[in-house]
């Protein structure tokens, strides 16, 4: 128990410091991999907490996907490395207000709140059964959240389309198959009888 | 078990740190989308640690949506970003005054 308890302070601990470097470090590239440390910390504590598909999901998606997506971007725009001091100090007041506002009223939520235990009547489905993690989210998602499950495959692709019609570049000058072309072309109007006389050229 | 009060207060210290994230940055928006996803993460903690404590899996299937939205909000932000520095050659949030929204 006092293992798992080590652990959670190490992830989190781990995780709050990455944060910071995230929105602190003056070069994207280490803000991204810092967000990658991030993500890697939070799967650990979605372990704990004995969610294993979320934390695999979060590895497998987060880091393999969107931090790589970052990655690249970072990569291919060039930006420059400017310090970030000078913007922060003008920046700091609002933000310091507000974040600690809201830090503020987080915790006044937090050591307020008390459970309700009411809330627990109307479980869909126990988290605490003889299927595996993996398996009761599997068991609800297809079946009473369906719904859910075909609205995230809409967002989905209307993502990719949006992320494709926005960042295609037609060139006028690169070479395309023209269907319609193809399929009009033929003989007649594409031999061509010439009578060539000796010594000159078309 | 850890109680849920220490997630509940990791979650929000972390979307504190995504708020200061997007007010205090005004270098380039890249960061500014990273902070939005350590948002989304600090939503995620909440859903996953209520979920575990109140025996019930909608939490998790919630998170996977918040995932996807999540994943689906960067691919088209990092888009948008990619075709404005192509148009524009600078990310400064300070250069981006066009719409004055």
């Amino acid at each position: 128990m006092i293992v798992v308890s080590l652990l959670f302070y190490l992830f989190s601990f781990i995780m709050i410091a990455s944060a910071f470097m995230v929105i602190l470090s003056r070069n994207p590239v280490h803000s991204v991999l810092f967000l990658i440390l991030c993500f890697f910390n939070s799967a650990g504590i979605f372990l704990i907490l004995g969610a294993e598909f979320l934390a695999f999901i979060l590895v497998i998606v987060y880091v393999g996907a969107v931090a790589v997506l970052f990655l690249f971007v970072v990569m291919m725009l060039d930006v420059e490395f400017k310090s970030i001091s000078s913007t922060v100090i003008s920046y700091l007041p609002i933000g310091l207000t507000i974040g600690v506002i809201i830090l503020a009223e987080l915790m006044l939520v937090l050591f307020t709140w008390k459970r309700d235990y009411s809330v627990t009547d109307n479980l869909s489905l126990s988290t605490d059964t003889q299927y595996s993690n993996t398996e009761i989210i599997g068991l609800v998602l297809y079946t009473d959240n369906i719904l859910f499950f075909q609205l995230a495959g809409l967002i989905l692709l209307a993502s990719m389309i949006g992320a494709i019609i926005l960042t295609v570049n037609h060139r006028p000058s690169a070479k395309r198959q023209d269907i319609n072309k193809q399929v009009e072309r033929d003989a007649e109007s594409s031999i061509k009888n010439i009578d060539m006389k000796p010594g000159s050229g078309i | 078990m850890i109680a849920i009060n220490n997630y509940l207060a990791l979650a929000s210290i972390l979307f504190v740190i995504g708020i200061f994230g997007v007010f205090l940055n005004k270098k380039n928006i890249i960061i500014i989308l990273m902070s939005i996803e350590l948002m989304l993460l600090a939503v995620n903690i909440n859903l996953v640690a209520f979920s575990t404590y109140l025996n019930d899996i909608t939490g998790q299937v919630f998170s996977l949506l918040v995932l996807t939205v999540a994943a689906a909000e960067a691919a088209i932000g990092l888009a948008i970003l990619v075709i404005y520095f192509r148009n524009k050659g600078s990310i400064a949030v300070e250069d981006i005054t066009e719409m004055k929204g």
